[in-house]
């Protein structure tokens, strides 16, 4: 909006001068200068020049030759070196290095030795147009940045004349059609892409491969468990003895990780938990109901599980209820008991999706 | 600009040929024929001689755009490296490579290959840890570049589209990052994973469909890391570089902006042309950029996934932690409480996740893009500005800035609260309860403090040029009080500490016409007048000569204890009067 035809209501921006420079407009009114005094200080213009050590005397120019050209030597040197280490050591090598500690020596002389032949050459450049390349400013003129109003003028009535000429405002079948032909063919190529990215999740994120009589074995040892084999305070995390046959492992395990505890059944305060279990053993789902990485530290004392991701910590003893951390959902119960051998078995499936929530999952 | 002249150049380079063959210049016979023969095809002497003459401004700040541009070709170069021996496949082997401890284990090819590329490719390693490490300066050197560019202003007008493609490349090679981040299908990177899939399914009605879609499948499956590897090495260094090639593009045409001084205006450029200087310095400062990158890379591992293992959905990865980058990211995750997660009508909203994991990044970059429009609307400036803003003469912007910035400390710090709580003895529950107060109640006082702290840098400097620097010499009069002798300031020192204006808020015209009629901006105008007192309220006048003139009347050149100037209370009071009715076109 320009200041001539401010409409009303318009709020008007109020400079107290010029600006960036002090020279006074004057078209724009008055200025109010106090006493004799400009309103504002005058830019002095550019500082005087002060002359390096090397523009005033010939050693010193002569100096930094030297070192510019010992540096870019340091470099090339820096090179041959690191091409014979290339070669002559071996690469399983460690070494001790002071402040590092072990570490690959072939990785540490490489670096090291590339790391000077590039410096070489950085810090010599640089030196170099310091103390020798002209160093009084230049200056260049701005020009604003818009074009002239005759050339916005021209853009304008060329696309018009274009459209004209293409008898674009004569003929609206052709625009018409013309934007629907435009716009729809990009969806013949997005409709592939999407389709075919993945198959729909159907039920399949609230169902896990335990099945009722699954045994529960031990991870990654694959043994399985004798309720008498679990101590109180022991934990062990677990998988369904069916994943052997799994055809998809990594997926399968996803879903279906469990830990395995025991505790004193006088600790365990839901009903519902100690029944699930058998005699103080439970089972939970080893994903955390956060985001889903599987959760890692037991403290016996407490019976808190708590997840290494953002810290969720889960209580044991109330039927794995958060009581901190951004889940919100208890990890899932899987309801266990003994086969006829002694056996720690899966007594049912999950009864509700494990993991991280999803939309649906209230729906399974 | 240098487009139009690019065009007229060739034309006249064609339009006067002189048969420059029959007297080749004596300038170029020495450059030799390869130029010639390419100006002959090309008349591009014109515009490459123009280009050789540009000037730049120098300020070390000028120099985190470089490192940046630079830590980016740097990632380039070692990643096509990489891409040579990396195998982007989950397809399952057992491990026989030369690292004993992982003899016999199972593992993706990709975490295999990865291995490999570490201790059985020569030179392999320290080519994995540059590029991993120029990523990381890379984000930093850009992140800082952007803070340098907010707080001297140098999004203003006409450079707003710049500072627009540059979140746009801030925000992508966050996701850069974490996309090569999960390629080599380590322990750590594949638990990263597995939060983003979680992350995925809080979007409400399409989560599931949404993980489906990307994973293919159930989480893991195969087919993550090879499109992982496409995204990482193909389409977003394509988009990066093409949107980097814009951006630098419109700082050559735009001409590059410099700090105020003596000399420097807003319709000039001070500096130092391309050749020879700016070739010398620039070009040597890639190869210190990568130097150091080597340097760094050299001494210090990062990322040992030879140390992690492979990936697998059931082991635990005690203290996992992203990349700094996404550090703000899973403090937020840390932070937000569970009871954001609610089942309404039977569907699951879980808002616990959504908005860190999924909100929290566009809308941060949202508000960042949106930032210059929304002080040009408040201010209602629509000049070009070329000199920049010493960041305290706009305290209001540079405590937003601040208070930004402490709201993403808070964040980060919170990715580090199991760190903390062990390091300092404390309890997890407090840090996060402490950190979410000081989520919402630190970026206020942080804003508080560092205008406060601006205005008195702006009354500081306008002490020093109304009493000068003191000396230290401690002069005696003759009726035997003592005083500190002050010296006066060069006009070229005074001229940085004086050459800014104060803002004035903006005045607000009359809401009604003479009929008593409101505006129908009237409401808009309140808001923009009202926000424009909350920039310019508190302000300082630079000094003028006629404070100076004053100062000297009565301070007699030296300083007698006094206090300092304050704030110029002038707010122009609202102006209410009608007006005469617009005329209107
Ligand atoms: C891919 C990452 C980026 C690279 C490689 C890059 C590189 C550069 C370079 C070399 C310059 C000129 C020198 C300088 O002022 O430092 C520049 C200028 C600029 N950059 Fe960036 N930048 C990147 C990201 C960003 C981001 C994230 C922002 C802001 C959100 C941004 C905003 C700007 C602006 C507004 C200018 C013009 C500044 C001026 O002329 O004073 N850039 N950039
Ligand atoms: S994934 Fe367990 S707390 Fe976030």
């Amino acid at each position: 909006m320009s200041e001539h035809d401010a409409p009303r209501g318009e709020v008007r921006h109020t400079t107290s001068a010029g600006y960036g420079t002090t020279a006074v407009r004057l078209d724009q009114g008055h200025v109010q200068g106090s006493g004799r005094l400009p309103e504002r200080f005058e830019n002095p213009g550019l500082a005087p020049h002060v002359p390096r050590m090397a523009d005033l005397d010939e050693r010193a120019a002569k100096r930094a030759e030297k070192q510019v050209a010992t540096l870019f030597g340091l470099s090339s040197l820096a090179t041959i070196v690191f091409i014979v280490a290339y070669f002559a050591i071996d690469s399983k090598h460690t070494a001790f290095i002071p402040g590092i500690g072990e570490a690959n020596l072939y990785n540490v002389v490489l670096g090291v030795l590339l790391a000077i032949a590039l410096l070489g050459v950085g810090v010599g450049a640089v030196h170099w147009a310091k103390t020798l390349m002209p160093d009084t400013e230049s200056v260049e003129m701005r020009h604003p940045q818009r074009a002239s109003d005759a050339d916005r003028e021209r853009v304008v009535t060329n696309l018009t004349e274009g459209g004209t000429a293409a008898q674009l405002g004569r003929r609206p079948l052709i625009k018409f059609s013309l934007l629907g032909a435009l716009a729809l063919p990009p969806l013949a190529l997005l409709l592939p892409l999407l389709g075919g990215l993945g198959p729909l999740p159907k039920d399949q994120l609230s169902r896990t491969m335990w099945k009722k009589g699954d045994r529960l074995v031990r991870d990654p040892e694959r043994t399985p468990i004798r309720a008498d084999q679990v101590t109180i305070g022991s934990v062990f995390h677990v998988l369904p003895e069916s994943i052997k046959d799994s055809q998809h492992v990594l997926e399968d395990k996803a879903k279906a990780a469990v830990l395995l505890m025991r505790l004193d059944p006088e600790d365990i305060k839901p009903a519902k938990e100690r029944d699930w279990g058998h005699d103080g053993i439970v089972a939970y789902s080893k994903i955390c109901t956060h985001v889903g990485c599987p959760v890692g530290l037991y403290e016996q004392q407490t019976h808190h599980l708590l997840c290494p991701c953002h810290q969720s910590t889960f209580d044991v003893t109330q039927d794995c209820k958060v009581i901190f951390g951004p889940a919100k959902r208890p990890l899932p119960q899987l309801k266990i008991t003994v086969d006829s051998e002694g056996y720690l078995v899966a007594d049912a499936p999950f009864r509700e999706a494990v993991g991280p929530s999803f939309w649906e999952r209230g729906h399974a | 600009m240098s487009t139009t002249h690019t065009a007229s150049g060739a034309d006249r380079l064609r339009a006067d040929d002189q048969a420059p063959k029959s007297s080749p210049s004596g300038g170029l016979k020495a450059v030799g024929g390869v130029a010639g023969w390419l100006d002959d095809r090309t008349g591009a002497a014109k515009p490459v001689g123009y280009l050789m003459k540009k000037v730049f401004p120098d300020h070390w700040s000028f120099m985190l755009g470089e490192v940046a541009m630079y830590s980016m070709i740097i990632c380039l170069l070692s990643g096509t490296f990489l891409t040579f021996w990396f195998v982007p496949s989950a397809g399952q082997v057992v491990y026989d490579g030369s690292y004993l401890p992982l003899r016999g284990v199972t593992m993706s090819e990709a975490y295999r290959s990865t291995v490999d590329i570490s201790f059985d490719i020569r030179g392999g390693l320290l080519i994995r840890q540059i590029h991993h490490w120029a990523a990381l300066m890379f984000i930093v050197a850009l992140s800082v570049h952007m803070l340098r560019v907010f707080f001297t202003g140098a999004f203003r007008k006409p450079r707003e589209i710049n500072w627009v493609i540059g979140t746009v490349l801030s925000m992508l090679s966050l996701i850069e990052g974490f996309a090569g981040y999960s390629l080599p299908d380590d322990l750590l990177s594949g638990t990263g994973l597995r939060a983003a899939e979680g992350f995925m399914r809080s979007v409400p009605v399409l989560g599931s469909y949404l993980s489906y879609f990307v994973f293919n499948g159930p989480f893991p499956g195969e087919s993550i890391i090879p499109r992982l590897y496409s995204v990482h090495v193909l389409l977003l260094p394509a988009i990066l570089v093409g949107l980097f090639t814009v951006h630098i593009g419109l700082v050559f045409i735009q001409k590059h902006t410099q700090y105020p001084g003596p000399g420097r205006t807003n319709d000039n450029v001070v500096g130092f042309p391309v050749m020879p200087v700016y070739a010398a310095k620039a070009g040597g400062f890639f190869f210190i950029v990568f130097g150091v990158v080597a340097l760094i890379s050299a001494l210090v591992t990062i990322n040992p996934i030879w140390a992690y293992g492979p990936y697998d959905p059931s082991p635990v990865t005690a203290g996992s932690q992203p990349d700094w980058y996404m550090g703000f990211a899973d403090g937020a995750l840390r932070l937000l409480p569970g009871w954001l997660e609610f089942t309404a009508f039977g569907f699951t909203f879980s808002f616990n996740v959504m908005i860190g994991a999924i909100l929290l990044i566009p809308v941060m970059y949202g508000l960042m893009a949106a930032y210059p429009f929304l002080e040009r609307w408040v201010t209602g400036d629509t000049r070009e500005h070329h000199l920049l803003d010493r960041p305290r003469n706009n305290p209001t912007r540079t405590g937003l800035g601040v208070a930004a910035l402490t709201m993403y400390g808070v964040l980060m710090f919170a990715a580090g609260n199991d760190i903390m709580a062990i390091k300092l003895h404390l309890s997890i529950n407090d840090i996060t309860h402490v950190l979410r107060a000081a989520f919402f109640v630190a970026p206020p006082i942080a804003f508080w403090v560092t205008k406060r702290i601006c205005l008195s840098l702006q009354r500081k400097d306008r002490d020093l040029v109304l009493h000068g620097r003191e000396t230290g010499r401690i002069v005696r009069t003759a009726d035997g009080r003592f005083f500190e002798q002050h010296e006066p300031l060069d006009e070229f020192t005074r001229w940085t500490l004086v050459q800014h204006e104060a803002h004035e808020p903006l005045q607000l015209q009359s809401g009604t016409d003479e009929h008593g009629v409101a505006s129908p901006t009237a409401r808009k105008d309140k808001v923009r007048a009202r926000l424009s007192r909350f920039y310019f309220d508190d302000r300082v006048e630079p000094a003028s000569p006629a404070d100076l003139a004053a100062a000297h009347h009565d301070g007699h050149g030296h300083e007698s204890i006094e206090s300092a100037p304050g704030p110029v209370e002038s707010r122009p009071a609202l102006e209410t009067s009608r007006r005469e009715p617009p005329q209107r076109p």
